[in-house]
């Protein structure tokens, strides 16, 4: 049953243009797409090898950026950032794990969000590279959003797939066993470093190139938007932890769930709801990261059965202990 | 050099302010082993309450402090309380969730305040507002001196409380370990909402002496959140002498920064001082100092 409904839900995302021509639920959807690959890539790094970054915007404001600068300095197409993207998110993951990796739990969370800050200041602050606070304007290519649909949907299905072969490999064992217990990881000879580091470029690049692909469609960046730490890097967190951290269909999931809800409260209820409920949805932001960790803190494909539970009013089983799959 | 005393002296007195509001995130971070996100926040909130105060009752904002820091104190105790200890009997995969909470609660607070109160810049301009005195050839800002007097009173009665009182002895026990204060029969719950509620109240303390000096809008606390962990870990993590030296060279740091380098970029230096002390120093200042 739950094989299908994989099946069923990857064969309705590829026909939802051809069923839905309303520009806005398209919107949405490519909104939720991109979610995908950048809770699915935090995921990678934090549900399955333990290391809780708070500055996944880096990537992807870096990846955002190699694609606007593309047009402003180097006068070429913003499309030659979805190459240029990834690999350079990968070179500014390479030096943040080069700082951060010899931190350790709170030290590192707390690297991370600094470094993000930092980028996030100098994006500001270097006009002559970055245009500041004017940001970056480019003229989307497309003015259909089905081809920028599909692209969503391609890179979606490569980050999650990608991820989902990185798990089933040796590597994957070897991010879980650091997650679990880097010490002892250690002494069976996993170098924590080098797994840890290979953990965050392919993250970095899955989130860079989710960047580049912002920067396509949008047509707009500033430094606020795509370095933000609210609106990128906890994002990203919530994603994966209201999906379920630590598994492959979390993040997806929880992309959806994420996009949908804070698309719900910025339209009031799509017009249903009093025009307040707009302005506070950065409240419901607020109060949406409160109760998932309060309630659900192993998201809903991890509570699944405690979700489901409460409608048919079956008691959860007692967890068995998995190895994070 | 006038020039550099000059702003040395301005570094030093913002510092002042600035280890207190550390002050009160060390604390936590001492006990609960969380930093705490929501601090700026906090300290927002407890901006308010004094801007309220001045606005409508006409309270000078060194009185309102007597209202805002038991406020502010009962906010934290509650926050800990209901949100924070809960978590700590789930199990889940990602560690740091209480870490997440708090940046739930900081932006809920925030947002709050913007509802109530919109996104205008305020200020609270009192008669000393922009007073100064000289001495020497150094001008020394009449509010700015106050603050900091009054944040070395306030550090000073913190440290009486917790070298000297049976429930600061609590916390400093639950700090170093808390199974072991358990057994001792220490109320691990109490003592982490004491705790939580007396970083607060150090932080509505930095807060309202900053206001006289200083422009209010709900996202002012976002900024100080990260200045006061900055000061956290270039402390040491949990060491309160630590978070003292650390916020005055932060505010060193951010005056001279700003003078002789760039003026955008003051908030970065504080973060390029982070990021090398994380590196070469991971303990901090505590390293050097031992306490």
């Amino acid at each position: 049953m739950a094989k299908y409904s994989k099946f069923a839900a990857v064969g309705l995302l590829l026909a939802f243009p051809l069923l839905v021509s309303s520009d806005y639920y398209r919107h949405i959807m490519i909104l939720a797409l991109m979610w995908v690959v950048i809770g699915s890539s935090w995921n990678l790094l934090a549900g399955y090898t333990g290391q809780i970054s708070f500055g996944h915007a880096i990537f992807f404001g870096v990846g955002a950026y190699s694609a606007g600068l593309c047009t402003t300095k180097l006068g070429i197409s913003a499309w030659w950032g979805m190459l240029i993207g990834g690999p350079m998110a990968m070179l500014f993951g390479f030096v943040l794990g080069a700082i951060c990796f010899r931190l350790r739990g709170t030290y590192f969370n707390l690297a991370t969000l600094a470094l993000a800050e930092i980028l996030r200041l100098v994006a500001k602050s270097w006009v002559s590279l970055t245009e500041g606070m004017m940001g970056i304007l480019t003229i989307q290519t497309f003015r259909s959003k089905v081809p920028y649909y599909y692209l969503a949907f391609g890179i979606a299905a490569l980050c999650v797939f990608a991820i989902w072969a990185i798990i089933r490999s040796k590597w994957g064992y070897y991010f879980v066993a650091i997650r679990e217990d880097q010490d002892a990881a250690e002494h069976l000879g996993i170098s924590a470093f080098r797994y840890k580091s290979i953990s965050l470029l392919v993250s970095s690049f899955f989130t860079g190139v989710a960047g580049a692909f912002y920067m396509n469609y949008m047509g707009f960046i500033d430094p606020d938007v795509v370095f933000s730490l609210y609106y990128i890097s906890i994002m990203a967190i919530l994603v994966a932890i209201i999906g379920g951290a630590g598994m492959i269909w979390g993040p997806p999931v929880g992309a959806f769930i994420m996009v949908l809800l804070q698309e719900l409260f910025r339209s009031a209820f799509f017009g249903y709801l009093p025009k307040w409920i707009s302005e506070a949805h950065a409240m419901a932001f607020g109060i949406l990261v409160i109760v998932v960790i309060r309630f659900m803190a192993n998201g809903v494909v991890g509570d699944w059965v405690k979700l489901s539970g409460l409608f048919t009013r079956q008691k959860a089983p007692i967890p068995s202990v998995t190895s994070g799959n | 050099m006038e020039m550099f005393i000059q702003m040395l002296v301005a570094g030093i007195l913002i510092g002042g302010i600035y280890a207190l509001i550390g002050l009160g995130m060390t604390l936590i971070m001492g006990v609960m082993r969380i930093i705490n996100l929501a601090h700026g926040q906090l300290m927002m909130v407890a901006m308010y309450i004094t801007y309220v105060l001045y606005f409508y009752l006409g309270i000078d904002p060194y009185f309102a402090l007597l209202v805002a820091m038991p406020a502010l104190f009962l906010l934290g105790v509650a926050i800990q309380k209901y949100f924070l200890n809960p978590l700590l009997k789930i199990d889940s995969i990602i560690p740091q969730n209480q870490i997440l909470m708090t940046v739930g609660v900081g932006i809920v607070l925030t947002e709050t305040i913007r509802f109530i109160f919109r996104s205008d810049y305020k200020s609270v301009k009192t008669s000393y507002s922009s007073a100064t005195f000289m001495i020497g050839n150094i001008s020394w800002n009449v509010p700015m001196f106050v603050a900091f007097g009054l944040a070395v009173a306030l550090t000073a009665g913190l440290f009486i409380f917790l070298l000297k009182t049976d429930a600061g002895k609590s916390v400093r026990a639950t700090a170093q370990n808390k199974d072991a204060a358990m057994i001792m029969g220490i109320n691990a719950d109490w003592i982490t909402q004491l705790t939580y509620g007396l970083g607060a109240a150090m932080a509505a303390a930095g807060g309202t002496l900053l206001l006289p000096i200083y422009y209010l809008f709900p996202d002012v606390g976002s900024q100080f959140t990260l200045k006061a962990f900055i000061i956290t870990v270039l402390g040491g993590m949990g060491s309160t002498v630590g978070a003292i030296v650390g916020g005055i060279v932060l505010g060193i740091a951010e005056t001279l920064g700003a003078t002789y380098i760039s003026m955008d970029l003051k908030d970065a230096f504080g973060m390029v001082i982070f990021v090398v002390v994380l590196v070469f120093m991971p303990g901090g200042l505590k390293e050097l100092t031992k306490v």
